[in-house]
């Protein structure tokens, strides 16, 4: 029984080593393993100049202007918000489909001198809402929610809305 | 419990006895035939079941389109991947600290499954990532855990068969198996500490499923399907392994009678 014992501490203490060891590491390389920055977190402190980074946030409501390039691609100009700070964005490219005004976004490139975002990438985010299209329209037309303003209610309001009619 | 509880025919180690009754080969033998059978059953059904409701019979998302039934594959898959990796770690425990025989065939014959599981959560999440966010794979807290995962699954596979003795193998294994397990909190709430481009969880949160109950349940139905059927294929090879090395000990018993005879 003290050899099963034994084992059990040294069992025990080797996890707890290897636990603060782990969460020591997690908290040091906090700033390099989150996959993009907020307005606000660029607003704290500016990108150093010339070095690409993610920026992210929602899209913000009635800020969306697309239009064509001079090499006939698709452009795209618009303001990553995180409710407290805003960026403006310009892109070149095609956008994914679930690209929309109060959608979450992740864009990868450079500040331009001016203030502006220059995007060579976009990436549409979804949020952790899963909702059938007649409930989401039920939902519009009653006014409780405009998803070009962001995310929708708590979903313990809809969660178990009946599904009827389109 | 008797005293002669052990009737591991390779001789488990002295502490094996009488801790943990179903830890013993034979009684582990008769009772999981049984369950075996209802496992198996239980497994159709109830995935046939989840399957149908998820992938026909369930609505659409208003956003995501139909796109959204990759879920019912990739989220019941995640779940396994990290529900399985935490009982690989369990009967790690369990042969570390008691030397469980049973528990190192079962941690041998989890891996190549844990392993399938987590690379068809990563398949089908990269499937439905190219659609939705529109790229295959990005390097996010998220998927790089989940990544990291696979490779555990992966190196536990394949360390716990380069052994040559059987029992040193599943001990290192075992002792990879609990080094990896600081990662199954990162892979949970990785997109709760840090900026990632995988949404949070839906399910299990604190407040109401965000998750409307029409998706909620069908998705449950195929959560709980796939893990009858896990378990299934786990059991049925630890099953196989255990009659492997029973059939291993006879033969070596056999072949020192003879041996002896013919001396």
């Amino acid at each position: 029984m003290t050899r099963k014992k034994r084992r059990l501490y040294i069992l025990l203490l080797c996890g707890l080593g290897l636990g603060s060891a782990t969460a020591l590491t997690l908290t040091a390389f906090q700033d390099n393993l989150v996959f993009f920055r907020s307005p606000s977190d660029i607003m704290r402190e500016a990108p150093p100049a010339n070095r690409a980074f993610r920026l992210g946030g929602l899209v913000e409501a009635g800020s969306l202007e697309r239009g064509t390039g001079a090499d006939g691609k698709p452009t795209a100009n618009f303001r990553v918000t995180d409710g407290a700070h805003v960026i403006r964005v310009s892109y070149a490219g095609v956008l994914p489909d679930l690209f929309r005004e109060g959608q979450g976004v992740v864009t990868l490139g450079m500040m331009q001198p001016d203030g502006v975002f220059r995007a060579k990438e976009v990436l549409a985010r979804h949020d952790e809402t899963y909702m059938p299209p007649e409930v989401a329209d039920a939902l519009k037309r009653a006014g409780h929610w405009n998803p070009a303003e962001g995310a929708p209610p708590p979903p313990a309001e809809w969660n178990t809305a009946p599904r009827r009619g389109g | 419990m008797t005293a002669k509880a052990d009737s591991s025919p390779s001789g488990a180690a002295p502490g094996a006895r009488s801790l943990h009754r179903f830890a013993n080969p034979g009684r582990f033998l008769r009772a999981s035939a049984r369950v075996q059978v209802w496992l198996w059953m239980a497994a159709a059904l109830v995935l046939g079941a989840g399957l149908v409701w998820g992938l026909l019979l369930s609505p659409a998302d208003w956003q995501q389109g139909e796109t959204v039934r990759i879920m019912y594959v990739h989220v019941p898959m995640a779940w396994l991947a990290m529900g399985g990796y935490t009982a690989l770690a369990a009967a790690s425990i369990m042969s570390l600290i008691w030397r469980h025989p049973l528990a190192d065939l079962f941690a041998r014959e989890l891996s190549p499954v844990g392993a399938l599981v987590t690379a068809l959560c990563l398949a089908t999440g990269s499937l439905w990532g190219r659609p939705m966010w529109g790229t295959w794979w990005v390097w996010d807290a998220r998927l790089t855990s989940v990544l990291v995962l696979f490779f555990l699954w992966l190196g536990h596979a394949a360390l716990t068969r380069a052994f040559e003795d059987q029992e040193r193998g599943a001990r290192v294994g075992a002792i990879l198996a609990l080094v990896g397990i600081v990662n199954i909190p990162i892979v949970k709430f990785s997109v709760d500490w840090w900026n990632t481009l995988h949404q949070p969880a839906s399910v299990t949160r604190l407040d109401a499923p965000g998750m409307h109950v029409d998706i909620l349940y069908p998705l449950l139905t195929c959560a709980l399907g796939f893990s009858l059927l896990f378990g299934a294929v786990v059991l049925a090879r630890t099953r196989a392994a255990v009659m492997e090395r029973r059939i291993r000990a006879l033969q070596l018993a056999r072949a020192r009678r003879e041996e002896a005879m013919g001396a």
